[in-house]
């Protein structure tokens, strides 16, 4: 039983990093259609902007809430000005993104071990989050339980953009038919800066939640990427809800089959029910119904 | 986008995006004695003419293995520095090339390649993972060259084209379980990476354990690189063991000790035994998640020998005071100047002429006086167990009461009879 909650809670937890990692892509990735492989770099950015206002703020609490905005600000920036040098010329080209970023991807990197050196760097977590509470006798440790928490504030907040404000109503209005929003006095030249500012900069924050659970090294990213676009095509291009609940899925279906099998096995076996999953429906969990004439 | 693009598309873009990513990570198999194929055994091209005299050094500079490997490239350069401020070897002055394994084995049989028939370097010093060295080994063994590599590792392995001046598993992981076993240990947990050393370390633990009476509750791995373990770590609490023999390399421990310790796991409730984890881990692990956990190893900064004392001010000099000294690093330090002696006492930079020279030279080592192995070419080391103090350091607990002989095959060993088949 106690065995049973401690897995079930890491399910949770582990798809509460996949969501995270995950929904700054579902924006970038299936709102605009940009393959961003330097998304991974930006949650690395968003790490090391972690350890930087930890070495200027040595109050691990302050310094760690301090780096959630800090690290939306870099990741956000980084991706404007992805957006702005390079992607903006080749939104006609999709499959050239995949490249482009690619290499920006590994540009990072390399800036990353040449400031921080290859060494991982620790980024201490705070006195309220060391340590766990019991439910029902399973550990539950505390950073877990943030993560899990700020993904789903951050999940809200998407949301709530999204739905509720003008901004997020141009955003779906570009989304759904970008010809039809520009005729209509829509700005899609900012929309798009503004949409991948906003995915970018979840990345980012995405990259200060995992500090906590892992280690702080310029290949920070690498580990998160695939699973980030497994999450984002699994749940259905464009489609937030599908992200939530193919992060959710593959989090808990990981810990089982991990539990069940081992590491490796496990990983594996994911990956076949994901193709498997995608071979009956190619579309993911939800389908995004545009008006484009495509 | 501004050419609308159909939603097939989308699906096609983003299974290439994932065959690209996979296609990254999986690309470390391939044939690695391709990479020697190109010269005529046996002829070298190495070049004694001149006042200097090339030596390769091959370190992962980059990739996921750099964390551990540029440290090694350190020592080895300040070795190199250290033998040149003295008159080089037999008068010449060491001309170091150094090559970037970039943690991928394929790149390191192709660098080593390079190293011996292009470069015509009279030794190569390096290599980290199993897996490297592994894919190195036909590259010597087919250029009859000489790879000093200087990490511990798993054992059941000799070639007259290497010299390893690391621990093999009778003086790191034996001991580590003489320790445990004395301590009282009744049952073990092992985690570890998944790959050659944590593999086979395991199947000797596991043959240890069966002729002793230990109880192995649960073993392991994660993938390399791996930073997700509530999984494991759920397993592992579960299981009560009495202590972790944990095999994980590089930034998988960071992830590990984290989640590790934040469900509530300790050193006095569960003591891990890590043989990866040196003083220059510690930082990046993070000093909260490891005080007071085991590591198994030969040598520590803090051994009280005068070599060691002048190892570590010359390092620190060199690179630092906040840099730190690590097994491998002292073993790497020690295999620039086990070649030096063997090169003096044959007279020669011959490789026929080092060899035959190897058995039985020595040297003066930080962690104390080494003596290599002609037979296996390994050489003697002192087992020691440390625990990480509130420095980051590694305080001695226990160590072993003389130089134990190398015996990679462990055919000294009754229990271990069936492994070595």
């Amino acid at each position: 039983m106690e065995l049973l909650i401690g897995q079930m809670f890491a399910g949770l937890s582990l798809g509460s990093v996949l969501l995270l990692a995950a929904l700054g892509l579902s924006l970038t990735f299936g709102q605009m259609g940009v393959i961003n492989m330097a998304h991974g770099e930006f949650m690395m950015a968003g790490a090391y902007t972690a350890f930087v206002v930890q070495q200027a703020i040595s109050d691990a609490g302050v310094s760690l809430l301090v780096s959630i905005p800090a690290g939306f600000l870099v990741g956000g920036v980084l991706g404007l000005v992805l957006e702005a040098v390079l992607l903006r010329r080749m939104y006609h080209r999709p499959l050239d993104t995949l490249l482009v970023t690619f290499g920006v991807a590994l540009i990072l990197q390399q800036a990353a071990r040449d400031i921080f050196g290859a060494p991982s760097v620790d980024v201490r977590a705070p006195g309220w989050l060391q340590g766990n509470i019991e439910l029902l006798g399973a550990p539950i440790p505390l950073t877990r339980l943030f993560i899990l928490g700020l993904s789903l504030l951050c999940l809200a907040g998407l949301v709530l953009l999204l739905k509720a404000t003008p901004l997020g109503r141009r955003i779906r209005a570009v989304v759904l038919n970008r010809d039809l929003a520009e005729t209509s006095g829509v700005s899609t030249r900012r929309s798009d800066q503004l949409t991948f500012f906003i995915g970018s900069g979840l990345a980012g924050i995405a990259g200060v939640a995992v500090t906590l659970i892992g280690s702080t090294s310029p290949y920070l990213g690498t580990n998160y990427i695939v699973d980030a676009f497994l999450v984002v095509v699994a749940g259905g291009i464009g489609q937030i809800k599908g992200a939530v609940i193919a992060a959710f899925a593959l989090g808990v279906l990981q810990s089982v089959f991990e539990y069940s099998t081992t590491a490796s096995i496990g990983k594996v076996l994911i990956l076949i029910v994901i193709v498997v999953f995608l071979q009956l429906r190619p579309q993911g969990i939800f389908s995004l119904k545009t008006r484009s004439l495509a | 986008m501004r050419v609308s693009v159909t939603k097939r598309a989308f699906y096609s873009l983003a299974a290439t995006a994932m065959a690209t990513v996979l296609a990254g990570c999986g690309s470390q198999i391939a044939d690695p004695a391709s990479a020697g194929s190109t010269a005529s055994s046996g002829t070298s091209c190495v070049d004694t003419s001149g006042s200097s005299i090339k030596v390769g050094f091959i370190n992962s500079l980059s990739g996921t293995m750099a964390i551990s490997e540029s440290t090694v490239f350190d020592s080895l350069s300040l070795a190199a520095e250290e033998i040149n401020a003295s008159g080089g070897v037999l008068g010449k002055h060491l001309e170091v090339i150094s090559e970037d394994g970039a943690s991928e084995p394929t790149k390191f049989a192709e660098r080593a390649g390079k190293l011996i028939q292009q470069d015509c370097t009279a030794a190569v010093f390096g290599g980290w993972t199993s897996s490297s060295r592994k894919a190195m080994l036909p590259v010597f063994e087919a250029n009859d060259a000489l790879l000093f590599y200087p990490v511990q590792y798993e054992g059941l392995e000799s070639s007259k084209n290497i010299f390893y001046t690391g621990a093999t598993t009778n003086q790191q992981i034996i001991p580590a379980l003489d320790y445990l076993a004395e301590q009282g240990t009744k049952s073990l947990f092992l985690v570890g990476s998944d790959y050659v050393f944590p593999r086979t370390a395991n199947k000797i633990i596991q043959a240890y354990a069966a002729a002793k009476g230990i109880e192995v509750l649960g073993e392991e791995y994660a993938p390399l690189g791996s930073t997700e373990f509530s999984t494991i770590v759920n397993k592992v609490r579960d299981s009560k063991a009495d202590a972790v023999f944990n095999t994980l390399n590089g930034d998988s421990n960071v992830a590990f000790f984290r989640q590790y310790k934040s469900v509530g796991l300790t050193a006095d409730t569960m003591p891990v035994v890590s043989v990866s984890i040196a003083e220059e881990e510690v930082p990046g692990v993070g000093l909260d998640n490891v005080e007071g956990q085991l590591t198994a190893w030969d040598y520590y900064q803090t051994l009280d020998t005068p070599a060691n004392k002048k190892f570590v001010a010359a390092f620190k000099s060199k690179f630092g005071t906040e840099r730190v000294t690590s097994d491998p690093m002292e073993a790497a330090y020690t295999s620039l100047y086990l070649w030096k002696a063997m090169v003096e006492k044959a007279g020669s930079f011959e490789v026929d002429k080092v060899q035959a020279a190897a058995g039985g030279v020595t040297f003066e080592a930080p962690e104390g006086l080494v003596t290599v192995n002609g037979e296996n070419n390994h050489i003697t080391k002192t087992p020691r167990i440390g625990k990480i103090n509130a420095e980051g350091l590694i305080d001695t607990v226990w160590s072993s009461p003389a130089a134990v002989e190398p015996d990679p095959f462990l055919a000294t060993y009754d229990w271990a009879k069936d492994l070595t088949k």
